[in-house]
């Protein structure tokens, strides 16, 4: 057995914001683990600091103590390095750019050439089933595609680590379940660690392998539960026994307590 | 239900004909008023003695638009890349944004057309250099605060993007901040554009050389030749007009496609 190097690992790593009315501890006292090809969830109510842990981890913003090794190398390297792709809430796309330039923006920064853009975003393109509007502007798409062309965006460097915060958050119920499925399917053909922030118990029990659950004041992990559910996720997983248990164990992990609710599926 | 709705919305040929009708009913009361009641006074002439003029003097009144249109073209142009300039400079360094925005201020209160006999002495009666001056003068205003307003207006996301990616400062400005601000540094250029003509125009009363649309209008008004004076005027509107029409085109090109 070798030991790999973690995709991320984040020893004692804690957040501390000053505020005009004092400091304000958003994370404390983290410590976490993600191995390669690892999908995990980060869950909590709001101001746990889930999206805090996932700003840091991308180096958009800095600890105030505790260290944070992505790959083996400090968060400002690896952002440099290029080992992550990111998804936010929002699509953030560039209006005046077409899709496939959106797509194509992480490349374009970083000096390839146009042939090898058009090769890799055509692609990508495919990848999320974009390929008949590569030539469209992010204005004459649907919130799901924009997600899609962001995510695909985030996917152009083909990045070991992927972090998503939120982002099928603003989308309905329909979209969401869809593109979790391709989400699931894409991590698994990429075969990329996700990191993935939500507030939504089924979409973190479907999606991952484990799911971080979190609590506000301070910011810290409280529990992390393993799902144990197959590496194959279809639509037929929502209905089975093994994914409600997922999500009443997440669900309890959460409250804090045992909670017996024979009513509710 | 619909009805009101229908009566609010003009069919698409009544949008077009109404405007012309209007048009045209104004000509009428104005020709009834001057050449059939002949009740106007002197310097009022009919629309078509001023139609006439237009015709004939064409060429002389031409020569004078394109004085006073390159005036207001020049000082345009200058007035708004020192603008955009400063807006640079002003939206990298917090400090310059506070030195720039109160002179700005003062800049934005002082009729600036007030200033031109000075700067006529200041580059002689024969310079032009006086009314291009205070055409960019009045230009700069708006270019500077809606291009510094546009230089503010990217957002986190994007933010968070262009750092998330690697890309460096100049990368950031070039394919972030630069766009991003582009839809407010055309409403800038649309709003400047008016203002120079009618500057550079307005310069011309106070003196300098003796040519360009306003010396005309107020040598030929006070000679008492009004309908030449008038056809002037007509010239001097259709600068402003070939002004506007060109830089609401370029602001349309900039913000079809804005975020919503």
């Amino acid at each position: 057995m070798t030991v790999t190097t973690p995709a991320v690992r984040a020893d004692a790593v804690g957040k501390v914001f000053p505020t005009k009315t004092g400091e304000v501890t958003a994370l404390t006292d983290v410590q976490l683990d993600v191995a390669p090809g690892e999908f995990v969830s980060l869950i909590g109510p709001s101001g746990c600091g889930k999206s805090t842990l996932l700003r840091l981890i991308a180096d958009l913003d800095a600890p105030t103590s505790g260290t944070l090794e992505i790959f083996g190398k400090p968060a400002a390297k690896a952002r440099h390095d290029q080992d992550y792709g990111i998804a936010f809430q929002q699509a953030g796309l560039l209006p005046w750019r077409t899709v496939g330039e959106n797509i194509g923006l992480p490349l374009e920064i970083h000096g390839k050439d146009k042939r090898q853009r058009a090769d890799r975003v055509a692609e990508l393109a495919e990848l999320v089933g974009l390929t008949d509007f590569v030539d469209s502007h992010p204005d004459q798409l649907s919130g799901g595609m924009q997600q899609r062309v962001a995510i695909a965006r985030s996917l152009a460097e083909q990045p070991r680590l992927l972090l998503m915060d939120e982002p099928f958050g603003a989308l309905d119920e329909m979209t969401r379940e869809y593109l979790q499925s391709e989400l699931t399917r894409i991590a698994a053909e990429t075969h990329a660690a996700v990191v993935f922030v939500t507030h939504s118990i089924p979409e973190a029990v479907f999606l991952s392998d484990r799911v971080v659950v979190m609590s506000p004041r301070p910011g810290r992990i409280t529990e992390i539960v393993d799902v144990g559910l197959p590496d194959e996720r279809d639509e037929q997983l929502r209905e089975a026994p093994e994914y409600y248990d997922g999500v009443t164990a997440v669900r309890e992990a959460l409250h804090g307590t045992t909670t017996a609710r024979p009513n509710e599926r | 239900m619909s009805a009101p709705a229908v009566a609010r919305t003009l069919p698409s040929w009544a949008r077009w004909v109404a405007p012309i009708g209007t048009g045209v009913i104004g000509l009428a009361l104005w020709v009834l008023y001057v050449d059939v009641l002949q009740a106007a006074p002197l310097m009022l002439p009919s629309p078509i003695a001023i139609g006439e003029e237009l015709v004939l003097r064409w060429d002389i009144i031409w020569e004078d638009m394109l004085i006073t249109a390159s005036n207001a073209l020049i000082g345009l142009a200058a007035g708004s890349l020192i603008a955009v300039m400063f807006a640079a400079i002003a939206a990298t360094f917090r400090p310059v944004d506070g030195m720039l925005a109160p002179i700005v201020a003062a800049l934005a209160v002082i009729p600036i057309v007030a200033i031109t006999p000075i700067l006529n002495t200041m580059f002689g009666a024969s310079s032009q250099f006086g009314r291009q001056a205070v055409a960019g003068l009045t230009a700069f205003i708006p270019v500077f605060v809606n291009v510094l307003r546009g230089l503010h207006q990217t957002t986190p996301v994007h933010r968070d993007l262009f750092r998330s990616i690697g890309a460096t400062g100049e990368q950031t400005f070039r394919k972030l901040t630069f766009p991003t601000a582009l839809p407010y540094l055309t409403t800038g250029l649309r709003i400047a554009s008016s203002l120079a003509v009618i500057s550079a125009l307005v310069a011309e009363y106070c003196g300098g050389p003796a040519d360009g649309i306003g010396t005309a209008i107020a040598s030929y008004a006070k000679s008492g030749h009004a309908a030449l004076a008038w056809a002037y005027v007509v010239g001097g509107i259709l600068i402003g007009l070939a002004f506007f029409l060109v830089t609401a085109a370029l602001e349309w090109w900039a913000t079809r496609r804005a975020p919503a």
